[in-house]
């Protein structure tokens, strides 16, 4: 690694910074806003931006599995959710608990603990962008040779949530259904 | 790149992570600042994994793994949630105190029921 | 029979009925009786058998070691003294508790305890036999406290009352008073005499070749004497026995006549020459017994309720007894305890019929109701005789030991060379205030058994207006008994000519001029008695002449001269101020602790009560506030590093 002025720059850089804060704004919108379908698409903003910071770190698979699984499927799921639970349209007074002071707070002390920690300890150290590192060859290399075992596990864990989801859904509707055939029968 | 960027970056959301859960009322908002907060432990994985060109990726595998986990995560949030809102007509999570202390004079109706309608 | 088999068989028999009474009792309600009544009457005919067999022999001893204690030569044996005092005693004591079991089979018919009753009666038939029977001090101690337990038991037979309770305490906790000096004097003379055997002990003080004396036989006497006057009742040690009188007829006769009160004079009796080495504890003797005679005599005259007459009369005769072992005379004292237990039997067996019929033991009420004497015939006869031979009339059985009595102290009195034990001499003092007080006793009892007699039945114009109340007659066993005690009351006292066989050779016979002093003195207090009642009779408004007799005297000796307030307030009132201390302490300084230890767990515990509010999202903060406050430590201590 050759010898760099810590205030030097690369174009890449300032992208990363720049995106960076569109990030954090889109998040911290997300958790301040005060219409929840408005919180959901900010969430977007925020993990869209983050699979581009993915992009500028060489990381492309990473980049589209975050696009396709976060924003295809999680985040319609989370705004299927709020349609389900009847989520006011439109600012909502109440969004927020008591607990928002406290919340503040704590969430400021850990960010200037771990920002001072982060900064100090990384101080002087570069990534080295010129080689990718997580090209979709090479990352699928390892995944199905060095990882595959947890690969196969994380699958069984992914079957047991969906059962684990359907179970829930359906236990209160068979009890429903057994209240109905008991009123049947009589 | 200086590293300092994506760890400062990642801090800062998960703090805002923090925030949220610990600040929303509603459980489907609380379940997004848990993605933020795991969306930025992601982009540690993913920095440190470049910086540190690890031949496994190991870092880059346990993201797509976490994306994974929090798929799963949200599916069974999300069916708990929906329980919840069938059960008690409400997403409040600071409502949801059936397991708080309660004096012995206070009336029983309101937990009794709320344990019978579980 | 060997004649020691049979002496073994006399308590082991009572003992035995006891512990099986007591282990099937509550299975096998109907052979209670049997067991009660048929070991008891055994043991009568195996005391009889070695009465006969041991008259005018050398006193027969056999022992066996029971226990080591720790010095080669002093060890505890279960050892047997057949001398003529315990044979003729155990015979006494057989046949009173015979007597007993057999009444209490009518008396006591029905009662839902009667089971545990007559094993405890059995029992402490048995401990008395074996006070009698034993030769070992350590021994003798076993039985004087079984007997202590049991008259606890006994005398509140009917706890459901206040009264029995109270009296069961009582009577355990005076008794333990005098018990607890007694023990510290059984081993301050087994330690000073070389042997805990009686029959070693008295061979050695009253051997004159070996020279033999005690090193402090004025302490080693009194601290006897303590638990002396607790068993028996003597001044000032006597304020159980009027109030055990809440325990069952039965067994106050049994407590009275035979048993408890008798363990004492007779222990004296058998260690009589440890008492004789020391003239100081003869005089206390002397002075105690002739205070109990005395003063008992005259609460006799003044109490309303017949057993409460009947306990403080035998006070008085266990006084007698005491002045007799006071001027050195054992064969007098086991004389008058031998006819005092028949006759004392009968009087309170008598009594027990007579309150049964009267459904009161109150002798106010009875003055009042007619026909009392047609109604229970067998107790007014059985009562005649036994208040004749408790003034001591001739013929009757008291007349005879009473002159006994009354003729040693004389003899002391007198002159100290009494015949039958030479070798133990009497203190003039003591001689003197033994006669004196003897013949004032016998004149109060006479006056106060009269004044019984007179206010239970005496009615010659048929002025009384109440009737009997209708209630359930005495049982065939009961009369029985009361008719076959009537020949020992009567008799037993002419038998002054045969006991000297049994005894060490003395001569019981009436002298002429004691004679005719006591039985004056008690035909005085006859005619006083019956003069007083008979002016309170012909007045018609009260029949007791106890008034017109004790003048300002009456109300301190109807309250006993008021032993029980000084007690009250010597004793009583120190330790329940004491009590309250301890409570006062316990309360307020301990309980402080305790309550402090259990209020800041408390006062915390709500404190963190406060935290459990139900919030997932105020836990969460917490939770998170507390890993950072923990993060920044370890990298606080890191850097520090």
């Amino acid at each position: 690694m050759t010898e760099r002025e810590i205030l030097t720059t690369s174009g890449q850089e300032i992208v990363f910074v720049l995106v960076g804060l569109v990030v954090l704004g889109a998040a911290v919108l997300c958790v301040t806003t005060r219409q929840l379908v408005h919180a959901a698409l900010w969430l977007v903003v925020a993990l869209g931006g983050l699979a581009v910071e993915y992009l500028l770190l060489t990381a492309e698979f990473v980049a589209w599995v975050q696009v396709l699984i976060y924003l295809g499927s999680v985040v319609v799921l989370l705004l299927f959710g709020l349609m389900l639970t009847r989520a006011p349209i439109g600012p909502s007074p109440d969004v927020d608990s008591g607990n928002r002071r406290v919340a503040l707070a704590v969430a400021l002390a850990s960010a200037a603990t771990l920002v001072t920690l982060v900064v100090d300890a990384f101080r002087t150290t570069w990534i080295d962008l010129e080689t990718p590192h997580g090209e979709s060859a090479a990352l699928g290399d390892s995944l199905f040779r060095a990882w595959v075992l947890p690969f196969e596990a994380l699958s069984v864990l992914l079957l047991a949530a969906l059962v684990g989801a359907i179970a829930l859904s359906r236990a209160r509707a068979d009890r429903a259904d057994g209240q109905a055939d008991e009123r049947g029968a009589r | 790149m200086h590293l300092v960027y994506p760890a400062v970056l990642a801090a800062l959301l998960f703090c805002v992570g923090i925030y949220g859960v610990l600040a929303r009322r509603n459980a489907i908002l609380v379940l997004m600042s848990v993605e933020l907060m795991l969306a930025a432990v992601s982009l540690n994985l993913v920095a440190f994994d470049v910086w540190l060109r690890d031949e496994v990726h190991t870092g880059q595998v346990f993201t797509l793994f976490l994306i994974a986990l929090a798929a799963a995560e949200i599916g069974v949030g999300l069916a708990i949630v929906l329980l919840v809102h069938r059960n008690r007509a409400t997403s409040a999570v600071d409502q949801l105190r059936a397991l708080a202390d309660r004096d012995e004079e206070e009336p029983e109706g309101a937990a009794s029921r709320e344990t019978t309608t579980t | 029979m060997n004649t020691t088999t049979a002496a073994v068989l006399v308590p082991l028999l009572p003992a035995l009925a006891a512990a099986v009474i007591l282990l099937t009792g509550r299975r096998a309600p109907g052979f209670v009786q049997p067991l009660a009544v048929l070991p008891t009457l055994a043991a009568v005919a195996l005391a009889v058998l070695v009465a006969v067999r041991q008259r005018g022999e050398e006193p027969l001893l056999a022992a066996t070691e029971l226990a080591p204690t720790g010095n080669e030569t002093l060890p505890i044996e279960l050892a047997l003294r057949l001398d003529g005092f315990a044979v003729l005693v155990a015979v006494l004591v057989a046949v009173v508790a015979g007597c007993v079991q057999l009444y209490s089979t009518g008396y006591l018919r029905g009662d839902a305890r009667y089971p545990s009753y007559a094993a405890l009666v059995s029992l402490f038939t048995s401990a008395m036999l074996l006070v009698v029977y034993t030769d070992d001090l350590v021994v003798l101690l076993v039985g004087w406290e079984v007997m202590g337990v049991c008259s606890y038991f006994l005398v509140g037979h009917y706890w459901e009352t206040a009264a029995a309770r109270s009296a069961s305490l009582k009577a355990f906790l005076v008794t333990k008073l005098g018990d607890v000096p007694f023990l510290i004097g059984i081993l301050a003379l087994a330690s000073d005499a070389g042997s805990f055997r009686i029959s070693e002990i008295v061979a050695r003080l009253s051997s004159s070749l070996s020279g033999f004396e005690l090193a402090h036989p004025t302490l080693v006497a009194l601290l006897l004497l303590a638990g002396v006057a607790g068993k028996s009742a003597q001044v000032p040690l006597h304020t159980w026995l009027p109030d055990a009188m809440a325990g069952p007829t039965p067994v106050s006769a049994l407590i009275h006549a035979a048993t408890m009160v008798a363990a004492g004079v007779y222990f004296v009796a058998r260690l009589l020459p440890v008492f004789a080495a020391s003239a100081a504890a003869l005089v206390v003797l002397a002075a105690m017994a002739a205070l109990t005679m005395v003063g008992s005599a005259l609460a006799a005259l003044a109490q309303d309720d017949v057993k409460r007459v009947l306990a403080y009369s035998t006070i008085g005769q266990l006084g007698f007894m005491a002045g007799a072992l006071a001027v050195v005379d054992r064969e007098a004292a086991i004389f008058h305890l031998l006819t005092h237990g028949a006759f004392k039997a009968l009087l309170f067996l008598a009594a027990g019929v007579l309150i049964q019929t009267a459904g009161t033991g109150s002798l106010a009420a009875m003055s009042r109701m007619r026909d009392l004497r047609r109604r229970a015939p067998d107790a007014f006869w059985a009562m005649t005789v036994g208040l004749l031979a408790l003034a001591a009339i001739p013929p009757f059985a008291g007349f005879f030991s009473k002159e006994a009595v009354i003729g040693a102290a004389e003899h002391a009195a007198l002159d100290n060379a009494h015949g039958a034990s030479s070798s133990l001499a009497a203190p003039a003092a003591a001689g003197w205030v033994v006669l004196v007080a003897g013949l004032a006793t016998a004149l109060l009892t006479a006056a106060y058994a009269a004044r019984l007699w007179l206010l239970a039945f005496h009615d010659p114009v048929r002025a009384r207006t109440e009737s009997v109340p209708p209630g359930e007659r005495a049982s065939g066993a009961m009369t029985g008994v009361l008719w076959l005690l009537m020949v020992p009351s009567l008799l037993l006292g002419l038998a002054y000519g045969e006991l000297p066989e049994w005894f060490d050779g003395g001569s019981l016979a009436p002298t002429l001029t004691t004679s005719v002093l006591a039985t004056g003195a008690a035909v005085l207090g006859g005619t006083a008695a019956y003069a007083a009642w008979r002016r309170a009779y012909e007045s018609g408004v009260a029949e007791d002449p106890a008034p017109a007799l004790l003048g300002p005297l009456r109300p301190h000796a109807e309250a006993g001269f008021h032993a029980d307030a000084l007690y009250a307030a010597a004793v009583v009132r120190p330790v329940r101020a004491a009590a309250g201390l301890v409570r006062f302490l316990d309360r307020a300084v301990i309980d402080t602790y305790v309550r402090g230890a259990a209020g800041a767990p408390g006062l915390l515990g709500t404190l963190a009560r406060r935290a459990q509010t139900g919030n997932v999202q105020t836990y969460l903060s917490a939770l998170v506030a507390g890993a950072l406050v923990l993060g920044v430590a370890a990298v606080l201590v890191a850097v520090g590093d």
